[in-house]
């Protein structure tokens, strides 16, 4: 119903399109709210040498196993051998934000390509390259990356992230895929084949930046699940090793004792539930900001 | 109906088969078998030629996959690389384990969120819809090994504190867990923690799916058209709305039961549960790309069926896609 | 004069939307009258649609409101029922077709059992039987080819033509007294409309009822209309018999949309729209809403600042809201 106010002939200013999407996106408080506490955290990563007021590996046995206190600014507490929590915990941010933002970059590049390849060539190629991606799903993801982290890994970051941006593409590729097939019906499509132009022109310059609403909002959500499932790689034991620093390791090596020394299991949990939360915020914001139609209307 | 029935089952052996040579090639390429066998100590020579024969190492990946599908279809798998251990058996006792936890686990996902879904639909903004919302948010941002400890970590606290303890931790049954009923009784009490983390992650994600979906629907033409007739709200929501609203629903769990199967990996190493997942784990510790194998070709199979089954369902709700 | 089947008196309703409160229609007041085709016009926006949909109950409130108003059935006032005498009248005695029937039609659910659904709902004794003997005959009766096959499929089986004489056989199953159609022919093809113009007609001999039909399509209009009502920015700006309408409209907006249409002996001279845009529901200009765009006002102070009212121009029967509607006589149209 609320067609009826543009009907009607409400007055907009024309503004361009980005700006419209920063703006409604700006309405989302949530959103707004979670974006902000995500830059302080990637700025605690970035800065983690900084900001860390230990080392990662520094031991101080005679503070070993103390719960979180002011005390030494051990705000997250020591563990078995000293070592401040917090300081573990912030490198562990590092590393997961970086690794969970390579991913994200990683596999919407390569779905975007092949989404695109299979959304604009249609017919077998398209054929081919869904049967394919249908068989990458037929097993299920985590025991393929669990695979291959065991005969392939190092456990160094940057193999598992690549390992882990070659099963997340396909989210990606089939929404792509989507868009390209229902753009393909628009004439501009037709239009710009009959101006001459070439197949890589039309996707790059016409056909993808029409698709770039629904390419942002899967990369987002897709940091956040990639953070989900690196931790639960690393926490098994197959993710990222030592000498790198890794949340979900910090959990697996934070239950011995029998849970006795609880903020070693909880609070890097906690961490990665706060950020996986604010990116799925911010993600849930950019959509409605790329897409109107599902609008609230003030009651 | 009954051709598009066979057309999919059709559909889904070619998809199988072609899926286990993928999964051959990729295990095989990615490990090196003999290099499993180099470790083991004082292994002697005529033992190791003897794994190279039987395993066929010696040739070509397409060879070697032959005599694997060969080994998979007429004697059940075959066996470990090391110590010769046939895997179906054990394959088979562990699934039937993980099957009954995941099917109630997704069962109950599948009721729970349908009914958040439409309530929250139909009372949008209102609390629960906040409440069911806010849930779902941080159902969706939990990683499941977390809240599996966390759950753990709980239970042992009130034990602590108060002598009792609420839910077992560990292992699917107790050591002595009668017959009959007390048996029954007694899984379901070992399985009330792990349903629960793998049921929360599940809600999470269908529960919002099923309200876009029951809203996307609500505002549609043709359930105007059944208000304009006259109806009473109850069959307009119920026949027109949820109908229509349930068919993307079935495609999405559809596509989650690879998750769910992951899901389980993690659920069964941490609660210790003698299921597929954990009999995954030790097979990926212990380097043998055999239970590897058979593993991956087992849930292959079982997610092919699911899907199966999915589009069987679809097609039932659906009937423009009969035809297709 | 009889009574009228339908008399909406002083209807006002109110959207909130994002942008503000829209006044979607202004103290509309129209009647009905018993057998009739009456034509409602105006552009999108208009209020035309509105008006009818809240006659049968289904704005969605909120965002919708009804602030005020009546909408008399046989003396009754439709706009205070709910729950079981509305789902009565609704699809009974006032019965609604849609602008679109492949959106407007259950996708899973079969036509006969769309259709079945409107005879229960009606009559609740009817047997599965009895319904879809009905079911067909009404089929039969708009003229879909083949009913006892038909029957059993699905909406996408339909063409689109097809589709929309389902919905008529599901509006007149019930026999109503006002058939409400709410651009039925837009949706379709050029060559398709002139046939759901024909069902339409039959539809009315079948069930004598009073058919309201809502369009933007002059052509429709003369083809099908006993009686005119304009609509223009959420108000009536003129009633009338569909002849005098289109011979000597006496409102500028109703002579500017007669103007703007083509006729087939033009000599290619161009088009003549109307210039401007509709205005805003949520700030209306002060005085005649149409003043901005108006012609014939000449930018004359009374127009800008007093709201015209609906009165009588040409007989009782031809009614304009237009402060010089005398103005206008003696200029032929069509």
């Amino acid at each position: 119903m609320t067609e009826l106010g543009y009907e009607a002939g409400v007055e907009l200013k024309t503004r361009s399109q980005w700006a419209y999407v920063r703006i409604r996106f700006l309405r989302h408080r949530l959103a707004v709210g979670s974006l902000v506490v995500l830059i302080l955290i990637a700025l605690v990563g970035v800065f983690a040498s900084q900001i860390a007021p230990y080392g990662y590996d520094e031991l101080d046995i005679e503070n070993a196993s103390k719960g979180p206190t002011l005390e030494d600014r051990h705000l997250f507490g020591t563990d078995q051998l000293g070592r401040d929590y917090f300081s573990r915990v912030v490198f562990g941010v590092r590393t997961s934000l970086w690794v969970a933002v390579f991913v994200a970059l990683v596999s919407t590049v390569i779905g975007t390509a092949i989404g695109a390849v299979a959304g604009f060539y249609g017919g077998k190629v398209d054929n081919l390259l869904m049967r394919f991606t249908d068989l990458v799903l037929t097993v299920p993801g985590l025991a393929v990356l669990l695979t291959a982290s065991v005969f392939l890994g190092s456990g160094e970051p940057l193999q598992i992230g690549l390992i882990l941006a070659l099963l997340f593409w396909t989210t990606i590729a089939r929404i792509v895929r989507g868009a390209f097939l229902s753009l393909r019906e628009e004439g501009f499509v037709d239009a710009a084949k009959a101006a001459g132009a070439s197949d890589l022109r039309i996707i790059a310059r016409h056909m993808l930046p029409n698709c770039v609403g629904p390419i942002i909002v899967n990369a987002t959500l897709a940091v956040a699940a990639a953070i989900l499932v690196e931790a639960a790689l690393s926490y098994l034991g197959l993710g990222i090793q030592p000498p790198d620093p890794a949340l979900g390791r910090l959990i697996n090596e934070g239950q011995s004792n029998g849970f006795e020394l609880w903020w070693l299991v909880t609070f890097p949990g906690l961490v990665i539930v706060a950020i996986a939360l604010c990116v799925n915020f911010v993600g849930d914001g950019l959509r409605d900001a790329f897409d109107p139609r599902q609008r609230r209307v003030r009651a | 109906m009954l051709s598009y029935a066979v057309r999919r089952l059709l559909y889904s052996v070619v998809v199988l088969v072609a899926a286990s040579f993928l999964v051959f090639t990729f295990v095989s390429l990615s490990g090196d078998p003999l290099g499993q066998l180099n470790i083991v100590p004082n292994l002697s020579e005529q033992s190791r030629q003897n794994v190279i024969d039987a395993k066929h190492l010696d040739d070509p990946i397409p060879v070697r996959y032959a005599y694997w599908a060969k080994d998979a279809v007429t004697n059940q798998f075959g066996t470990t690389l090391l110590g010769d251990r046939p895997i179906l058996p054990d394959l088979w006792r562990v699934m039937k384990n993980t099957l009954q936890l995941v099917l109630i686990a997704e069962l109950l996902a599948v009721l729970i969120a349908v009914v958040i879904g439409v309530y929250s639909a139909r009372h949008q903004y209102s609390p629960f819809d906040y409440a069911a919302t806010t849930f779902s948010f941080l159902g969706l941002a939990t990683p499941a090994f977390w809240l599996a400890l966390i759950l753990q970590v709980l239970v042992v606290q009130v034990r602590e504190a108060t002598g009792h303890q609420i839910f077992p931790i560990a292992s699917l049954s107790s050591v002595d867990h009668g017959g009959g009923l007390d048996f029954v009784l007694d899984r379901v009490h070992h399985l009330v923690l792990p349903v629960i983390v793998l049921t929360v992650a599940s809600v999470a994600g269908y529960a919002r799916y099923m309200r876009a979906s029951m809203l996307e629907v609500i505002n549609a033409d043709y359930v105007r058209t059944a208000r304009a007739k006259g109806l009473p709200e109850r069959t307009v929501t119920m026949k027109h709305a949820f109908r229509n609203a349930l068919i993307p629903l079935v495609t999405l769990v559809a596509l989650s039961f690879g998750n769910l199967l992951g899901g389980a990996i993690v659920v069964e190493t941490i609660f210790s549960l003698d299921g597929m997942g954990l009999y995954f784990y030790n097979a990926l510790l212990a380097n043998d790309p055999y239970r590897v194998m058979a593993w991956l070709m087992i849930t292959a199979t079982m997610i092919i069926v699911f899907n199966l089954v999915a589009d069987l369902v679809y097609g039932y709700l659906d009937p423009r896609v009969r035809y297709d | 004069m009889p009574d009228p089947v339908l008399a909406l008196r002083d209807l006002t309703v109110e959207f909130d939307t994002e942008d503000g409160v829209v006044r979607a229609v202004t103290g509309v007041s129209y009647d009905v009258r018993r057998g009739e085709v009456l034509g409602i016009v105006g552009e999108s926006g208009s209020g035309k649609t509105v008006s009818m949909l809240s006659v049968l109950g289904l704005i969605p409130v909120p965002p919708g409101r009804i602030v005020s108003g009546e909408a008399l059935f046989d003396g009754e006032d439709l706009l205070t029922l709910k729950g079981r005498r509305l789902r009565e009248i609704r699809g009974g005695p006032v019965a609604m077709i849609f602008q679109d029937p492949m959106s407007s039609l259950n996708p899973v659910l079969t036509i006969g059992d769309q259709i079945g659904e409107a005879i229960r709902a009606h009559s609740p004794k009817t047997d599965d039987a009895a319904a879809r003997a009905r079911t067909i005959a009404l089929l039969r009766l708009v003229g879909v080819p083949a009913p006892e096959r038909r029957v059993d499929q699905y909406p996408h089986e339909l063409s689109g033509g097809m589709r929309q004489r389902a919905m008529i056989a599901m509006a007149v199953a019930n026999d109503p007294s006002v058939l409400i159609a709410d651009e039925p022919t837009t949706a379709l093809d050029v060559t398709i409309q002139a046939q759901i113009l024909e069902v339409l007609k039959t539809a009315q001999r079948e069930t004598q009822a009073a058919i309201v039909l809502i369009t933007h399509d002059l052509g429709l209009i003369a083809e099908l209309a006993d009686r005119v009502v304009v609509m223009y920015a959420g108000r009536v700006v003129e009633i009338g018999d569909v002849f005098s309408i289109f011979e000597s409209p006496r409102h500028p907006y109703t002579a500017g949309l007669l103007r703007s249409r083509a006729p087939l002996d033009s000599d290619g001279a161009g088009l003549e729209p109307i210039p401007g845009q509709p205005p805003s529901l949520i700030t209306p200009p002060p005085g005649c809403p149409f003043h901005p765009r108006c012609v014939q006002s000449r930018g004359r102070e009374v127009c800008r600042t007093e709201l015209p009212e609906l009165r009588a121009v040409a007989g009782a029967e031809h009614r304009s809201a237009c402060h010089f509607a005398e103005e206008l006589a003696g200029e032929v149209r069509a």
